[in-house]
């Protein structure tokens, strides 16, 4: 990837990132610059990593018991893991969309607005809601029924307002974990399209089993791999069409062209 | 490779060797089975309809006698078989005043402990204090109703000095609280415990803290087990005997002052039942008339509880 086509701020930059849990290293050395307001896709093999990167981005590997991490994560030039940051305001910063939909059982409202709330946000909470559901391609199909519970939604749905209950926080950065993993396509194709809208807007990363989607769908890619010590390893990043018409690296090459993985 | 998939193949067969092989055939096992583990589930429901059919005949026997009025039963304020008085009243009150103590402790405390447990403890600090708490719900009612007399009456005499009898509803009723403390913070805990992750995880990669996420995402995707434990609580509580015929008072008072000394549904059964009393008298046959109204309490608790239960299972996925 030539250098001048990524601006001097990184939305979130690595630097020699190892990631652990317990005694086992997960991710060995990686240094990943993110562009801002463009879609980075991690691809990879299972077992790889990327999924643990993609949490360490706004501390959800907190949660797991034994994680520790060396390096360092830099957002705003600020280490995310220095000893005086607080996880939770982290979070506020760079919002996720999972894997499997996740609504909370509350109404499709309150799903939107509780994050926003939580926050301290004092504005018209009406308007923020219909924005971040708009903003999600889901408030023609919800507004009349805004109090049903975001339980009753179709899958698809269901995500589209996990990306809208994401927006009203107002992050910078929005980490997608296989987020179309459990739809249909015409689904997941809704969910791209809506992506790259958001990208105008926001810093998107995503991780992707699908080749086809991080092809599609992204700016830049990044190809993850296992080295012999089941570590994973960052084998090539770079311009989303060179990855995949003109790879370097051999394992990338067969990757993408589905001999291995 | 080649070799053992050619032992795996199906030798031939002919159409009736296939008909034959698939005949119905009879599997005595499988009914003897299927008989006795029918039979299990019906002795607690035989014993059931035995409980409730011995309980009506001889409360029907009271409500016969000379004097003995449902009216009365249901409204009057004053209970004394013995000399024809039969307003069950001030047996409820005690039991409900007993009950909502109790409850005012098991509540708070118990969600407490059971949202400390399921979302903030160490896996190392749950797997000691579960069974800790637990061992709390194995102390005998009896330990706890001598507790109450000798420790908790004379302790509440400090801030109430006389005003508080020796026999008061209070200290029952605070210790039974403490009693059902673990039954509330277990089932509790079941049901936080049983929300799925991915709602936290939701909740906390939206800039939640911990406190937010347990109070405002866990607790009421859990509300329904919640609730259920609730009221199995409630429903224990009316029904526990041993510490309120010791420590709240043995003659029936229709008070709601729960300083005074007052007899529970349940304390007067005790005391009737454990007494030299005869056969086919007033106080004999209206146990069984309080029994059944305990019963129905209970009967439409738990069909309640069942009812918030059966919601739970819709709440999420």
């Amino acid at each position: 990837m030539s250098e001048q086509n990524l601006s001097n701020h990184f939305a979130i930059e690595t630097r020699n990132l190892n990631l652990f849990y317990g005694n086992f290293r997960a991710v060995k050395d990686v240094n990943l610059q993110i562009v801002p307001r463009k879609i980075t896709a991690i691809i990879g093999p299972s077992g790889c990593g990327k999924s643990t990167v993609l949490r360490s981005f706004n501390r959800m590997n907190d949660f797991v018991p034994g994680f520790h991490m060396e390096g360092e994560i830099l957002f705003h030039g600020k280490n995310l893991y220095a000893p005086d940051v607080d996880p939770v305001q982290v979070r506020q910063y760079i919002g996720m969309v999972f894997q499997k939909p996740n609504p909370f059982p509350k109404s499709i409202y309150e799903n939107v607005a509780w994050g926003a709330r939580i926050n301290g946000y004092k504005g018209n909470m009406d308007e923020l809601v219909e924005g971040a559901l708009r903003a999600a391609a889901l408030w023609d199909e919800v507004k009349d029924n805004l109090k049903k519970s975001g339980l009753s939604l179709s899958g698809g749905q269901q995500q589209r307002l996990c990306i809208a209950r994401a927006l009203a926080v107002k992050p910078e950065i929005i980490l997608m974990d296989e987020p179309c993993s459990a739809l249909d396509p015409i689904a997941t194709l809704k969910i791209e399209d809506l992506m790259r809208e958001l990208s105008e807007n926001y810093t998107i990363i995503i991780v992707t089993h699908n080749m086809q989607q991080a092809a599609r769908a992204s700016d830049y890619t990044a190809f993850f791999t296992m080295d012999e010590d089941r570590a994973g390893v960052m084998v090539e990043y770079g311009e989303t069409s060179q990855i995949f018409t003109n790879p370097r690296d051999k394992r990338t090459e067969d990757y993408i062209t589905g001999r291995f993985g | 490779m080649e070799v053992s998939l050619r032992h795996l193949k199906r030798p031939e067969e002919s159409a009736l060797d296939v008909s034959r092989r698939l005949q119905k055939r009879p599997r005595w096992g499988e009914g003897f089975i299927q008989a006795f583990l029918f039979f299990c589930g019906a002795v607690s429901i035989l014993t059931t309809i035995g409980i409730v059919y011995e309980l009506g005949k001889e409360a029907l026997l009271f409500f016969q006698m000379p004097g003995v009025t449902l009216l009365e039963f249901f409204t009057k304020t004053e209970w004394q078989p013995t000399v024809g008085r039969f307003g069950v009243l001030p047996l409820v009150s005690a039991t409900l005043v007993t009950t909502v103590i109790a409850m005012m402790v098991a509540v708070p405390f118990g969600l407490g402990a059971a949202i400390y447990l399921s979302e903030y403890a160490s896996e190392k600090a749950r797997k000691v204090l579960k069974p800790a708490l637990e061992v709390l719900a194995g102390i005998p009612t009896v330990v706890y109703g001598y507790f109450a007399l000798t420790t908790v009456t004379p302790f509440l005499r400090i801030f109430f000095g006389d005003a508080i009898n020796i026999y008061n509803m209070l200290s029952a009723g605070l210790t039974m609280g403490i009693m059902i403390i673990p039954l509330v913070a277990s089932v509790s805990e079941d049901a936080l415990h049983s929300v799925p992750n991915a709602l936290r995880e939701g909740a906390y990669a939206m800039g939640a803290t911990r406190l937010e996420t347990s109070l405002q995402v866990v607790v009421p995707a859990a509300l329904s087990g919640i609730i259920a434990g609730f009221i199995l609580g409630f429903s224990r509580a009316i029904g526990e005997t041993m510490i309120v015929a010791i420590a709240a008072g043995a003659g029936p008072n229709f008070t709601f002052n729960p300083l005074k000394a007052a007899e529970t549904m349940t304390g007067y059964i005790a005391r009737i039942s454990g007494g030299d009393v005869a056969y086919d008298t007033p106080d004999y046959n209206s146990i069984f008339a309080i029994g059944l109204l305990l019963f129905g309490i209970s009967l439409v608790l738990n069909i309640i509880s069942r009812r918030i239960s059966a919601r739970l299972r819709e709440v999420y996925e």
